[in-house]
């Protein structure tokens, strides 16, 4: 591999990293500190007939989850696009 | 028409449209055998992803088991869902990249190691097994219950079926007939599910429906929560389990999910790399729509359950025996619910607490009592109301039969029964196919081919696939007609295991270029080792409850042991040589999609 075409590589590994790390804090905040720890405060609040937390636990994060994977395609996509990696 | 004929129809029609797409699409290479020649498009592979993944677990037993515990069902629902996020953006793509057949391929080739290879080879053979015997029992249970058939002919029906189209089809038949399935169970799903939610709260989607006002002006929940504290159960909106338990098993399920391999070689079907991503979100839509369901129908299945039983009235008084539906007989008949009269009132009546000494029924052999109900022979002597409850329980109802139950305790139209029943076969059998898939492919690709005799031809190599296939389809079957008495929590060892080795090991042979040999099998020894100890020795050897650590279940430990495995690699390999600079470049090679071409043998 020539110099620049790993330069390339490394940045576009870099970019990556930072899109799968924003991606999975989304995840870990909805699973685990809306989903499972600070699930009994978000139950007081009313949300169309359910508890909150109850809602983000059994259904919420589940939408989110599917959400988020197809932003992380879009995001992915264009990424390989910009740094002319794509198939 | 009546119940039974309609029955017949559904499976044996659904039988026959699987049988003719495994002949459409026999395989006529390892290549179409292993990976159905690498060309199935993401809707398709996401559809195939989602049957594979979909089990008589998730089909029957979930929204039951939701249904009986509440809100802690929550780490199921998410950890089942949310491991596809860790899939999708962390596993996945790579592996495409990577382009082989195999989680075995991938941890050999990547830590350049046999004895790695090894071990993976031996998590994905005991993660499948343990997996495939629960699938043969649901097929079981369905068939003894709709088909009039007993346990043992109805898995042998089903291992014939699964036999015709996993051996002669390999990864390519299955993936279509997935497909097919993915529509059966989905339909089957959603039906019922749909009609409750209209009869319950009137609302078209159950997904809402859960969160409606009813008559009585309270909403669904509050109902539920107040009909479960009247009769002793606990709230049903809120928790029961520690937060810590709650945690690690949401977790180890997720990372264990991602580390499933029947789940993980999907992705070696599609085309690009690109359309690994693509389908993992397709997987997940397909996914979610059955998932969010669940809460719904396990909601309104408890409240129909508890209104069916104890009556409308606040009172609680109970319905007699005589006058209970057909399904209560029915399913009694099964052996998975059973009354004592205790109260000697003639009615049934159901609160907290267990009927019956060590839980479930044993039943007198068919001998009937009094009112005609089948007689048991561990009835508790002198039984007091558990705390909390109004009087005594006299009702086993086991959480299995929530789904199948569901459309007659909803009294609805007998189509829909059977359509439940065919559903549910589709969910086990398309299961049980992808598990012996990965089987056959272990067997005959990463151990005959790979570590005994690279030299054997494809011919033969298929030969010995098929074969593998053939004697982990007996296996399957033997389990299934004798069921181990501990499934439960076998099938959570085999999240353990895939939390605690597949699913770190393949990420650090991503993400970190350090990473060798050494530090990888260091790691997955340490993971495996200390998730199999903690399970043995409180599951089979009697470890009190008392002495778990941090008060954490043998099912969420497998994050504990994912933990220490990525702890014990790191550190190991900051104390080895660097892997050589080929393996580097290779890892360098899998991070960028272009050039991913064909899943490839050499």
């Amino acid at each position: 591999m020539s110099t620049s075409s790993q330069d390339n590589a490394s940045a576009y590994w870099a970019e990556n990293l930072r899109i799968i790390i924003t991606y999975l804090s989304v995840w870990f905040v909805v699973s685990f500190v809306a989903g499972v720890l600070f699930v009994d405060q978000l139950n007081a609040i009313p949300f169309f007939g359910f508890p909150l937390g109850f809602w983000i636990a059994q259904q919420g994060a589940i939408f989110v989850y599917v959400a988020l994977i197809w932003m992380y395609v879009v995001s992915m996509n264009k990424l390989d696009e910009k740094y002319d990696v794509h198939e | 028409m009546s119940l039974d004929l309609l029955t017949y129809i559904f499976i044996g029609g659904s039988f026959a449209l699987y049988i003719g797409i495994a002949i459409w699409a026999r395989a006529g290479s390892t290549k179409e055998f292993y990976v159905a020649g690498g060309g199935v498009h993401p809707i398709a592979n996401g559809m195939a992803t989602a049957a594979d993944w979909m089990s008589a677990a998730s089909f029957i037993s979930l929204a039951g088991l939701v249904s009986f515990i509440g809100r802690d069902g929550a780490a199921y629902l998410m950890g089942w869902t949310g491991g596809y996020v860790l899939l999708a953006m962390l596993l996945a793509p790579y592996l495409r990249k990577f382009g082989k057949f195999t989680v075995p391929d991938f941890v050999g080739d990547r830590y350049y190691s046999q004895t790695a290879r090894i071990i993976a080879i031996i998590c994905t053979i005991v993660i499948s097994f343990t997996y495939v015997a629960g699938q043969m029992r649901g097929v079981g249970i369905v068939f003894s219950r709709y088909l009039h058939v007993d346990i043992n002919t109805g898995v042998i029906i089903g291992m014939a079926i699964v036999f015709f189209y996993a051996v002669l089809g390999g990864m390519k038949g299955i993936t279509y007939t997935q497909v097919a399935q993915y529509c059966v169970l989905i339909l089957a799903f959603m039906v019922p599910a749909i009609f409750m939610s209209m009869q319950v709260t009137g609302h078209f989607l159950p997904q809402i429906g859960l969160g409606a006002t009813l008559d009585s002006g309270m909403s669904v929940l509050a109902t539920l929560d107040k009909l479960s504290v009247d009769l002793g159960f606990a709230e049903y909106t809120s928790g029961q389990q520690s937060t810590i338990n709650v945690f690690c098993l949401t977790a180890a399920l997720m990372a264990g999910t991602a580390g499933l391999p029947h789940v993980i070689v999907r992705f070696f079907t599609v085309p690009r790399v690109k359309d690994a991503r693509t389908s993992a979100g397709w997987a997940l839509i397909f996914i979610a729509i059955l998932y969010t369901t669940i809460p719904g129908v396990a909601g309104f299945g408890r409240v129909n359950l508890i209104e069916t039983i104890n009556g409308t009235d606040a009172a609680n008084v109970g319905t007699e025996y005589e006058k209970m539906p057909n399904w209560f007989k029915n399913w009694e008949n099964a052996g998975l619910l059973g009354w004592h009269d205790y109260n000697g009132d003639g009615k049934v009546q159901y609160s907290a607490g267990s009927a019956f000494e060590g839980g479930k029924p044993a039943f007198d052999g068919e001998a009937r009592g009094i009112h005609g109900e089948r007689a048991v022979t561990n009835a508790k002597v002198n039984p007091t109301p558990a705390p909390g409850a109004p009087f005594v329980t006299e009702v086993y109802v086991d959480r299995d039969i929530m789904v199948l139950a569901n459309p007659e305790i909803a009294q609805l139209p007998n189509w829909v029964i059977a359509l439940v029943a065919a559903g549910a076969v589709a969910a086990a059998l398309s299961t049980a196919a992808g598990l012996l898939l990965v089987i056959s492919t272990a067997i005959a690709h990463d151990l005959m081919k790979t570590c005994v005799n690279p030299n054997i031809s494809e011919k033969q190599e298929l030969m010995y696939a098929r074969l593998a296939a053939i004697v982990a389809i007996c296996i399957a079957g033997y389990f299934g007609i004798n069921p181990p008495g501990f499934v439960a929590q076998v099938v959570a060892l085999a999240f353990g295991l895939a939390s605690s080795s597949v699913f770190p090991v393949i990420v650090m042979g991503i993400f970190n270029k350090r990473m060798n040999k050494e530090g990888a099998i260091a790691g997955m020894i340490v993971g495996l080792g200390s998730t199999m100890a903690y399970m043995i020795y409180f599951t089979f050897m009697g470890g009190s409850k008392d002495d778990l650590f941090l008060g954490i279940s043998t099912g969420g430990f497998g994050f504990v042991g994912m933990i220490l495995n990525f702890i014990v690699a790191y550190v190991v390999s900051m104390m080895t040589p660097p892997p050589p600079a080929e393996i580097q470049e290779m890892v360098e090679n899998i991070r960028v999609p272009r050039g991913a071409g064909e899943a490839h043998a050499h």
